[in-house]
């Protein structure tokens, strides 16, 4: 039977490197993807995410199992992506007003040679990434504090009380920020949510 | 009714308030709209992939808990490495040392000796002492010198 979060962490505090890499292995995933739909870039993503477990493992001899690890690892992921997401609107004011802004090359883009060897069907194919693309945007035009809501309550399936903690707000609180991030969603991405509705 | 929104489409409303809701959205058509758009967004989220993390990803983790400093135990506060320990040891077996040899007839300086010449200053002929001997002991004698050594 697997162990729980918790055991592993006190393992771990014990000096049983190994539950380290397990506990490693069981949240990289979700952390790279909440980083990288935070961050926007692939690189950054992987970058934060090492430096979320690197706190983790330096943290170990002083654990005490009084929150769910989840919240606690999603805490530091989500104040470590806000300052990130801060730092580099900052940057990109500092480089130029007028300079594109490049954004990050997507898992999904694929040059159009590649396309059409990879994707009989590229019509399909060029329908579906561009839903992605609008989905993504949508996304992240969102203020970061309603991005990391919205990406921890559907991604990450945490409960209101574990989201408030991460983001340090009250449960009320939490609800409006969901509330207007779904707001903005629905009038954002108003023509695929059309097309759901038919 | 904002906040209630989002907690009836998680489906974690009490039961009163689950009722309460479901009889709003049946007289109430912008809410009804929203509750369905709410649910097409979140259905819409859905369609974004994961991404796997890079094949390098594990392999710079293990460096980075590998250069992490190790776990050290509480009498590391007295010695913080190794090399400072043994340094310690070494002088204080050198201090112990060098406190139990006897200690040595300090040197005289080679003017503070006095030249002595033998041929002007004849030790033995003029040694007072000597000049007062009587005849060689008896037997008797050898034995009383011997008790009063004991009695010493």
């Amino acid at each position: 039977m697997a162990r729980s979060d918790v055991q592993l962490m006190l393992d771990v505090k014990a000096g049983d490197e190994q539950s380290f890499t397990l506990l490693l292995h069981r949240y990289r995933s979700p952390l790279i993807n909440f980083l990288y739909r935070m961050v926007r870039n692939r690189e950054q993503a992987e970058d934060l995410a090492q430096e979320v477990f690197i706190r983790v493992y330096r943290a170990r001899e002083d654990y005490v199992p009084s929150a769910k690890f989840t919240t606690w690892l999603f805490r530091i992921a989500t104040n470590l992506a806000l300052n990130s997401v801060r730092d580099n609107r900052y940057q990109r004011m500092e480089i130029s007003l007028d300079a594109p802004v490049t954004v990050d090359s997507e898992d999904g883009d694929e040059k159009t040679m590649d396309v059409a060897e990879k994707h009989p069907n590229i019509e399909q194919h060029l329908v579906e990434e561009t839903r992605k693309k609008m989905i993504r945007h949508a996304i992240d035009k969102l203020p970061e504090k309603q991005r990391a809501a919205v990406l921890l309550h559907k991604y990450q399936e945490l409960d209101y009380g574990e989201i408030s903690k991460i983001l340090q707000c009250s449960e009320s609180a939490l609800k409006s920020l969901l509330f207007r991030a779904y707001e903005t969603l629905r009038v954002e991405l108003a023509p695929l949510v059309a097309q759901h509705g038919k | 009714m904002e906040s209630k929104i989002m907690g009836y489409l998680d489906g974690r409303l009490r039961e009163g308030e689950r009722l309460e809701m479901e009889k709003h959205l049946s007289t109430c058509a912008a809410c009804q709209v929203r509750v369905s758009e709410f649910r097409a967004v979140n259905v819409l989220l859905d369609e974004l992939p994961m991404i796997e993390p890079s094949a390098a990803f594990d392999i710079r983790m293990q460096a980075r808990v590998a250069a992490e400093p190790a776990k050290q135990s509480w009498w590391a506060w007295f010695v913080p490495s190794p090399r400072i320990a043994f340094a310690a040891s070494m002088l204080l077996l050198a201090t112990v040392w060098l406190g139990s040899r006897p200690a040595e007839h300090p040197a005289i300086a080679e003017q503070d000796l006095p030249v002595v010449n033998s041929a002007d200053y004849d030790v033995i002929s003029s040694f007072a002492p000597l000049a007062d001997l009587s005849q060689a002991a008896s037997d008797d004698d050898d034995a009383s010198d011997s008790n009063a050594s004991q009695q010493m």
